[in-house]
């Protein structure tokens, strides 16, 4: 017995081990985006993310020296720093073929007497007999510790100072304009037609189910050039109202087919007795059913919402390419081809990007869950 | 007037618009068209209420006809044109005869193959190692996070991962990071590994379909009757094979629901390949080939034809949807 119960508490230690596992796998790429988009350029590609809170030990820049000499003692003597406050030299050379030549504090013999020695706080005494003025000066390289930095520049410098065409204040204000009209126009005609799909008697009722769960997997892939031409046609061409139309029309089968099923599932008798005691169709609908069925219509509300502001297909046809018109993620799929090894402008713009969709699925998980159970289990 | 502003009105005008179209409707029809008063007031109410559910379906039923039906249609007909002139299979022809097309095809069948398994995989093996911890709900929450990113955005966030520095110098790539440390070798541009770079883009949609499968898995796990596996317990079996006997088969069928709702969407894979390598290094998708056609090199027909050929491999799980719906309807 003892035998079998230790058994079972390794294998519960298993089950929270791999969890966790899973977990960390699962977060890691996140959080190292979310890190690097604190770091500051430099730090970001001078070392990884997973060592941002340690010191970083890397080769600075060269520096050239130079400054006023003094006479001091016979001898002619600049003095300097290499670098501002903060970082602490471990190593440094005056060439670059042996950049870690020297400790710090010891003298270098350069040329004709002249010597040199750096300090850990990267301060440069430069000494020699003669008058340095027309002497070329020496560069050092030093090797130094820096300490861990995280800043908001990043994030102030996306959204306040970006390039031309490129600012992400619009893109934001630009997606919010697509998203919530495509999220709340679609719910208003689904919710009417999911209705009658789910309570009226007709004939042709259940070909049309069948027609909207056909619908719901049609790749809007097909749509994009027949539905350009349509719009060119009718003379809204590209722009806000062609998107809001397409998204319309590409969300309506799951808003249909999520609606039904939950109003299908609406206690029969509130409905045959609001019949019986006359009510009409429209106000069985508006006072009864729409009320009941706001889980239903929360769920795919948020699943709406998501899929306009993640989308990128559906804006690079139907909106135009003008910085007016650009969405969060064509903006980023253009920083990624224009920046692509500018870590610290990507990492901030893409959290600027997925911020709201983060929000509204951390604080709405509950009908997006429910929505995806009434959208796919049988 | 500010696109924003804009927005607002059109919200409002919708919303308007809608109930009035509603209320408007409705009021005609009881009202004006056929009255319940008079000589023919039941046979009125009849006919009214034959033509209502028309009413309520017919806004739906516009947009799905026009933004949905007529496209699918209209995307045959324009693919076996060209130059407006019908050309009968020659898009097809040609496009069969590119071999970026062919390895287009390879790679989305590539992607159809690991994507759909590899989410159902871990969704189930997430679910089921959640379900009966403590911090289960926390566990899923973080698994279940990706859904809510962009694909755009998880194309960043994994770049980052995929990232390679020069031999050398530090890796801030995590998975450079790692090989190099473990191997000792130069680091690897992971994205221009050709068969292989096509499994690192898998990675990112893997990533973000797995949560959606734990999700519904764990619902389905829930469901189980505890009887069969207390009597499983009882009669001896051990956890894998409770799991493996007497779970999964009785969940075959949310999974073979998750598996084919993920097979839809790996179809549709556009933003990731367009982000990450933009069909580069040989991981060229479908969609992907498609919006090429369409837009870069504006050849419609050839486009049409490729955006057929992904209606083509989705049109078995709609057919099996339909079916599936009909049976339930009975």
């Amino acid at each position: 017995m003892s035998q079998i119960a230790g058994r079972k508490s390794g294998l519960v230690w298993a089950v929270h081990l791999s969890a966790f596992a899973l977990v960390l796998l699962w977060v890691i790429p996140t959080l190292g985006l979310l890190v690097s988009s604190f770091r500051t350029g430099d730090q970001i590609v001078g070392s990884g993310w997973w060592e941002a809170v340690g010191t970083q030990v890397q080769q600075l820049p060269a520096v050239r020296l130079g400054g006023d000499e003094v006479a001091r003692d016979g001898v002619f003597v600049i003095e300097g720093q290499l670098f501002a406050a903060g970082a602490e030299v471990s190593a440094w050379g005056t060439s670059s073929v042996a950049p870690e030549a020297y400790a710090p504090g010891a003298v270098a013999d350069l040329d004709g007497g002249v010597t040199l020695t750096v300090a850990v706080d990267g301060g440069y005494v430069l000494s020699s007999p003669s008058t340095m003025a027309d002497l070329r000066m020496p560069r050092v390289f030093a090797t130094a510790a820096t300490p861990p930095e995280f800043t908001f520049e990043n994030y102030g410098t996306v959204i306040a100072s970006p390039l031309a065409g490129q600012s992400i204040g619009q893109a934001f204000l630009n997606t919010l304009t697509v998203a919530i009209p495509a999220t709340i126009i679609p719910i208003l005609v689904a919710a009417f037609a999911a209705y009658a799909l789910a309570w009226m008697e007709f004939p042709g009722r259940a070909l049309l189910v069948a027609f909207v769960v056909g619908l719901l997997v049609v790749p809007l892939q097909l749509a994009l050039i027949p539905l350009l031409q349509f719009h060119n046609w009718i003379g809204i061409g590209k722009g806000y109202l062609g998107i809001w139309l397409a998204h319309t029309g590409f969300g309506l089968p799951l808003a249909i087919y999520l609606l039904r099923n939950y109003m299908i599932g609406l206690p029969r008798d509130i409905i045959e007795n609001a019949r019986v005691d006359g009510a009409t169709d429209f106000q069985i609908f508006t006072r009864i059913v729409l009320p009941l069925s706001f889980p239903a219509l929360a769920s795919f509300a948020i699943f709406q919402f998501l899929w306009t502001w993640n989308d990128l297909l559906v804006a690079l046809v139907f909106l135009g390419t003008g910085n007016d018109q650009q969405v969060l993620t064509g903006n980023l799929v253009n920083l990624m081809g224009s920046r692509g090894g500018d870590w610290e402008i990507l990492s901030a713009s893409a959290f600027v990007s997925i911020l709201v969709p983060l929000v509204v699925f951390f604080s709405l998980q509950r009908f997006l869950v429910r929505g995806l159970l009434a959208g796919s289990v049988k | 007037m500010h696109p924003a502003l804009q927005a607002l009105v059109v919200v409002a005008v919708a919303v308007g618009g809608c109930i009035a179209y509603f209320l408007l409707s409705n009021l005609i029809l009881d009202k004006v068209l056929f009255p319940a008063r008079g000589a023919n007031a039941g046979r009125n109410t009849n006919r009214a209420n034959l033509i209502r559910p028309w009413l309520f379906l017919f806004p739906a039923l516009a947009f799905l006809g026009l933004y949905l039906a007529y496209p699918v249609v209209a995307t045959a007909w324009m693919s076996l044109q060209r130059d407006n002139s019908f050309v009968g299979f020659e898009n097809y022809r040609l496009m069969f005869a590119e071999p970026k097309f062919g390895e287009s095809f390879f790679n989305n069948i590539l992607w159809l193959v690991v994507v759909p398994a590899a989410s159902t995989a871990f969704g189930l093996l997430a679910a089921q190692l959640t379900d009966r911890i403590a911090w289960g709900n926390i566990a899923k929450s973080l698994i279940f996070m990706p859904m809510a990113i962009s694909f755009v955005g998880a194309s960043v966030i994994w770049k980052l991962v995929y990232e390679a520095r020069p031999a050398g110098t530090d890796q801030i790539g995590l998975l450079n990071a790692l090989y190099v440390w473990v191997t000792g070798a130069d680091p690897v541009q992971w994205l221009q590994l050709p068969l292989w770079n096509n499994l690192f883009l898998m990675v990112v949609l893997i990533w973000i379909q797995s949560g959606f499968a734990m999700v519904i898995l764990a619902a389905a796990l829930r469901g189980i009757p505890e009887e069969t596996v207390e009597a499983a317990v009882l009669d001896g079996a051990g956890p894998f094979q409770i799991f493996f006997r007497i779970k999964v088969p009785q969940i075959a069928g949310t999974i073979v629901v998750v598996w084919t709702t993920i097979t839809i969407t790996v179809l549709k894979v556009f933003d990731i390949v367009l982000a990450m390598t933009n069909g580069q290094w040989e991981t060229q998708v479908l969609a992907n080939y498609m919006y090429d056609k369409f837009f870069r090199a504006v050849d419609w027909g050839m486009g049409s034809a490729a955006a057929m050929i992904i209606m083509a491999l989705v049109t078995p799980i709609l057919v099996w949807n339909v079916w599936n719906a009909r049976r339930e309807m009975r």
